[in-house]
């Protein structure tokens, strides 16, 4: 290679700036988003590692079930029944949005449409 | 560089088993995603094949004689979050009351436009049975039900507007501005709309799913409305219409509306 004890410490230095943010919060734990959860239920609709990874792909499914097949109803893996209802039954645990819902979505910097229409509880409540 | 005839065969064999442990991997990384999951529609709801809406215009009357305040309108609006704006160009409706003269433009009949002077007609979304804005929708966002409603999935309308251009009966209001500033109450178990959505009247499809009649036709102290299913001969709405003469907007256009007014 050309110019290799050029190029090689620079790509290094390119690799070590782009990590950076990796390297100041390393073993930092207060960096990890800490979501409230619901005091009272201790059970989701599904396990929460499957909520972790798909909750998206999950309301997006009940969307499309409910608006566009006329579904509302969903049966969970465990056997149990719940109405398809982001206000109606998902927000009625998780009573708070900006305490549950953007902890995450601020951390990984993703801002999702849904509360442009849907009203988040905390929302509601001052309205009144 | 010419590539030999080994080297070439070397690599077609690392492609396939590269794009087999890609598809192994792919499969591990969805695994977990795919779950006995099943939908239904619950059982408390009620099953139509072609919803209708019979509307008594001199009970209505009555009623707004009596001082009903127009429950209907109040209570939808109400439950569905449809803000009230003062600019009539702007505003956003899903029930609202026009005059006959306007309701019926194609009825030039004079004695009639005199008997129906002052009779309120309260107008909302027709639920066609073939219905033109469903036709112009590109995104699908405006689509027909099973059971006849005229939904719309709010999530996928773009707003262009082709629907309100297509619809004869103005059933559809544009939002122009975030909706929200203009409402002074909200029902926290139902969303609002954003700037950019158009919206109308969805025969109150997330009642009937809790069993429950549209929120007009409860609300009505005269039962001046009457909602039920046209496909079977024993509802309420069939017994009527066999019995009583009714007018239905600009039939003629072939729409196929599914909202009748009693005139006799
Ligand atoms: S405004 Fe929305 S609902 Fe109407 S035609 Fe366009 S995408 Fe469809
Ligand atoms: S009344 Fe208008 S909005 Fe309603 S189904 Fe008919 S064309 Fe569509």
């Amino acid at each position: 290679m050309y110019n290799a004890e050029k190029v090689i410490p620079f790509i290094i230095i390119l690799i070590i700036f782009f990590t950076i943010p990796m390297w100041l919060n390393f073993g930092r734990l207060e960096a990890i988003p800490q979501p409230e959860l619901p005091k009272e239920e201790k059970k989701c609709v599904e396990s929460k590692e499957y909520m972790r990874a798909y909750h998206m792909k999950l309301l997006d499914n009940w969307r499309k079930k409910a608006i566009r097949e006329n579904q509302h109803l969903y049966t969970a893996s465990n056997g149990k029944n719940y109405t398809i209802s982001l206000q109606r039954t998902c927000m009625k645990c998780h009573t708070n949005k900006e305490k549950f819902c953007d902890k995450c979505h601020n951390f990984v910097i993703t801002h999702p449409d849904c509360w442009d229409c849907h009203i988040a509880p905390e929302v509601a409540k001052k309205w009144q | 560089m010419a590539i030999k005839r080994r080297d070439f065969l070397k690599l077609t064999g690392l492609t396939l088993v590269g794009t087999a442990a890609s598809a192994a991997v792919g499969d591990l990384l969805t695994r977990g995603e795919v779950k006995a999951q099943e939908y239904a529609t619950p059982p408390e709801a009620l099953k139509g094949k072609r919803w209708a809406m019979v509307i008594d215009v001199k009970k209505c009357k009555e009623g707004q004689k009596k001082g009903c305040g127009k429950k209907c309108i109040e209570v939808c609006h109400y439950l569905h979050n449809v803000p009230s704006i003062p600019d009539k160009k702007k505003e956003i409706k899903w029930i609202w009351e026009d005059e006959f003269e306007h309701a019926f433009p194609e009825q030039t009949d004079e004695y009639l436009e005199e008997i129906f002077k002052d009779v309120p007609f309260m107008l909302l979304c027709n639920q066609c049975d073939n219905p033109p804005c469903v036709r112009v929708c590109p995104t699908k966002a405006t689509f027909k039900r099973e059971d006849g409603i005229v939904m719309m999935d709010f999530h996928r309308c773009i707003g262009c507007r082709f629907c309100m251009a297509a619809c004869p009966y103005g059933s559809r209001s544009f939002n122009w501005f975030d909706p929200r500033k203009y409402l002074k109450k909200v029902n926290p178990e139902y969303p609002t709309r954003t700037k950019g959505v158009v919206e109308k009247c969805l025969f109150c499809y997330e009642r009937l799913a809790q069993g429950k009649l549209p929120a007009c036709v409860e609300a009505c102290p005269e039962k001046a409305l009457i909602f039920g299913d046209l496909a079977d001969e024993n509802s309420e709405v069939s017994k009527i219409l066999k019995e009583r003469v009714a007018l239905r907007r600009k039939a003629e256009l072939g729409t196929g509306p599914a909202v009748f007014y009693l005139i006799d």
